[in-house]
């Protein structure tokens, strides 16, 4: 039986670029240069390793986006998932994580799976929140921010390291798992993978195609809405302490007031 | 509008851009310290394999990656961006011994090296150039003389990038036919190699003397017809002299890059040195010289994909390398001068990238002899001597 991997993944604003929100207080996607999210890059990469070791496997990745999305469909292609499916409709516009993690779920179901891989969050949003909302839509376990992650007869296990302890935990499939910029360094698409690429099938959805009204996603199905945004001030030159004595107390008394210490 | 991409099909642009963030990421932090080691950590050539880098053009049967020749162009302008002795190895080795076995070989010995020099287990040198003879190839001196079934070959050559690396020798020999090409493991015995030390630039790379002492070699090394070695190494040539233009552009365009985040870093009477007109100068026309070169080379590399031979490329791909070597010399001394005192130090690239660049209009064909090609294809009169 093939061991069918979904990664669900993302195409963000590239953070070197010019960042900004549009009119209506949504992350401006338009006319940005973009690319697959970094922290799911490690998301395919711990996938490819789990599909290496299989007898038989077969990875789709899954992106929720505008047209320029399928850009990172495109590098998860290239770095060796099979196929692709890209959902793409204009009610999508402004959806938030709990809208989001409804499309992704109803997709991922359409297109079968035994294994959800997904990155710890997204390198924009940043909410973390889409693996853990997308099992309990699914109604499967979730194993999240694992260093490590393995899949044995038919069941997933992973280490996920905190601050004090590690723990070791395991999961019968089918299950959700998402994974950490700790889990191995994601490989480079060498270029035969680029030019296989463009032969691997990318299909195309939109909300109908899941059965989603369009009052469910978008601005207008959120259950969250920006009030308003503020471009963070640009930075001050810092202040120098020169030590004669009294230093250590200065910088003390200045980290007290910035509520560091 | 992607200006820097325009013209670029998506797979050329996802190869260009894959390339770059290897190079950023694995080649370009280590140069400066493969340059005062004067040597390349051997590593780099594995991962070149493994990623394709020594496979690119090459059939998918022997292992290779079925990408066009703009393609090829664009990694070797990055590899070139990155580090010129890092791009001198693919240059050499790919460029121009495994595309010349490609496109020469019979069917065994394309077996017998295309995987290995396409995978990176293996490197290849290119051995043409003697002590005695430079532009002037064709009075080439090492001598191949038959001996039943095998070839025994007696000479010396020089300046021979990958030399003390390369498992497999491309060499050029007179025999009674005139020159012929041999494929001559390096393993054979007769055969050394002794690297080259205290190169201007190119430091990483291993430039070696090859020395042939009774080397004997069976017919089966012998690659294309007895006496047809030297249209061979033209060819071979001709497209090296893409790759040496792409190599060019690269170092020109890390130059350039180096300048312009200097320039609105460094201060001087209150402001940034790309305040001042003089400076603007110097970086305006680097820029235009290096688009320019860019150009050139494209354009050269899709006639080769538009079908066209060796033969029918050759002046233009001669005009790319004179373009190009010589806007790199330029402009990496006009952005030098952009650094002041600091480029002098090596803690800044832009010393490294004059040197590296300095020998482009020096080799693969001086600058004068590529003027002289293409003022033969101009007139129908060969100057050449």
């Amino acid at each position: 039986m093939s061991l069918r991997i979904a990664v669900t993944v993302k195409y963000v604003p590239d953070a070197t670029g010019d960042r900004h929100f549009a009119e209506d207080l949504t992350v401006d996607r338009d006319d940005v240069d973009g690319l697959l999210s970094e922290l799911d890059e490690y998301a395919v990469e711990q996938a490819l390793q789990i599909a290496d070791e299989a007898d038989d496997a077969e990875i789709t990745v899954l992106t929720v986006g505008p047209e320029d999305a399928k850009d990172a469909l495109r590098k998860a292609l290239s770095m060796g998932a099979d196929k692709a499916i890209h959902v793409e409709d204009d009610d999508l516009h402004g959806t938030d994580a709990i809208g989001t993690s409804l499309v992704l779920a109803k997709a991922i179901e359409k297109a079968g799976y035994d294994l959800v891989v997904s990155g710890m969050a997204s390198t924009d949003g940043t909410m973390g929140v889409l693996s853990a909302l997308v099992a309990e839509r699914l109604g499967v376990p979730q194993v999240t921010l694992l260093s490590e992650v393995s899949v044995e007869d038919g069941v997933v296990r992973g280490r996920r390291d905190g601050d004090t302890a590690s723990e070791q935990l395991q999961a019968q499939l089918p299950a959700v798992v998402s994974v950490t910029d700790q889990s191995g360094e994601a490989r480079y698409p060498s270029f035969k993978g680029i030019m296989a690429a463009k032969k691997k099938p990318v299909e195309s959805w939109d909300l109908s195609d899941l059965d989603i009204e369009s009052d469910e996603v978008g601005l207008e199905g959120s259950w969250t809405a920006v009030d308003s945004a503020a471009e963070r001030p640009a930075r001050t030159a810092g202040t120098i302490v020169k030590d004669e004595g009294e230093g250590g107390k200065q910088l003390a008394a200045f980290l007290a007031e910035r509520k560091f210490v | 509008m992607d200006t820097r991409n325009f013209g670029l099909t998506e797979t050329q642009r996802d190869i260009k851009a894959m390339a770059a963030e290897f190079v950023d990421t694995e080649i370009a932090p280590h140069a400066r310290d493969w340059d005062r080691a004067e040597q390349v950590d051997a590593v780099v050539v594995k991962r070149l394999g493994e990623l394709g880098f020594l496979g690119l053009t090459i059939p998918e049967e022997y292992g290779g990656v079925d990408a066009d020749m703009l393609s090829c162009t664009l990694v070797t302008e990055e590899l070139g961006r990155g580090d010129s002795s890092v791009r001198g190895i693919v240059s050499v080795s790919l460029g121009l011994v495994t595309k010349t076995i490609a496109a020469h070989g019979t069917e065994e010995q394309k077996q017998q090296w295309l995987p290995r020099l396409v995978s990176g287990e293996a490197l290849g040198c290119f051995a043409l150039t003697e002590p005695g003879t430079g532009s002037d190839a064709g009075a080439l001196a090492t001598r191949a003389v038959r001996d039943g079934g095998d070839w025994v070959i007696n000479g010396s050559k020089m300046f021979i990038t990958n030399g003390t690396w390369a498992k497999v020798a491309l060499t050029f020999a007179r025999t009674d036919e005139g020159v012929t090409a041999f494929l001559v493991p390096t393993d054979t015995p007769g055969f050394s190699a002794t690297e080259i030390h205290g190169k201007l630039g190119l430091r990483g790379q291993a430039t070696a003397e090859l020395a042939y002492d009774s080397v004997r070699v069976p017919d089966s090394a012998r690659l294309g017809r007895a006496g047809k070695g030297m249209g061979i190494a033209l060819g071979a040539l001709s497209r090296g002299r893409i790759s040496v233009a792409a190599g060019a552009v690269g170092v020109a365009q890390a130059s350039l890059d180096a300048a312009l985040r200097y320039s609105t870093d460094r201060t001087q009477f209150g402001k940034p040195i790309a305040s001042f007109q003089l400076v603007q100068e110097l970086l305006a026309d680097s820029a235009v010289d290096v688009r320019a070169s860019r150009l050139l080379t494209h354009q050269a590399a899709r006639m080769a994909d538009a079908g066209a031979s060796p033969k029918e490329y050759a002046t233009d791909a001669s005009i790319a390398k004179y373009h190009a070597s010589e806007t790199a010399v330029r402009v990496s001394n006009n952005c030098l001068q952009v650094f002041g005192g600091y480029g002098f130090i090596d803690e800044y690239p832009v010393g490294k990238y004059v040197r590296d660049a300095r020998v482009l209009t020096l080799y693969e064909g001086t600058s004068q002899v590529q003027k002289l090609i293409i003022g033969r294809a101009l007139t129908g009169v060969d100057a050449m001597a």
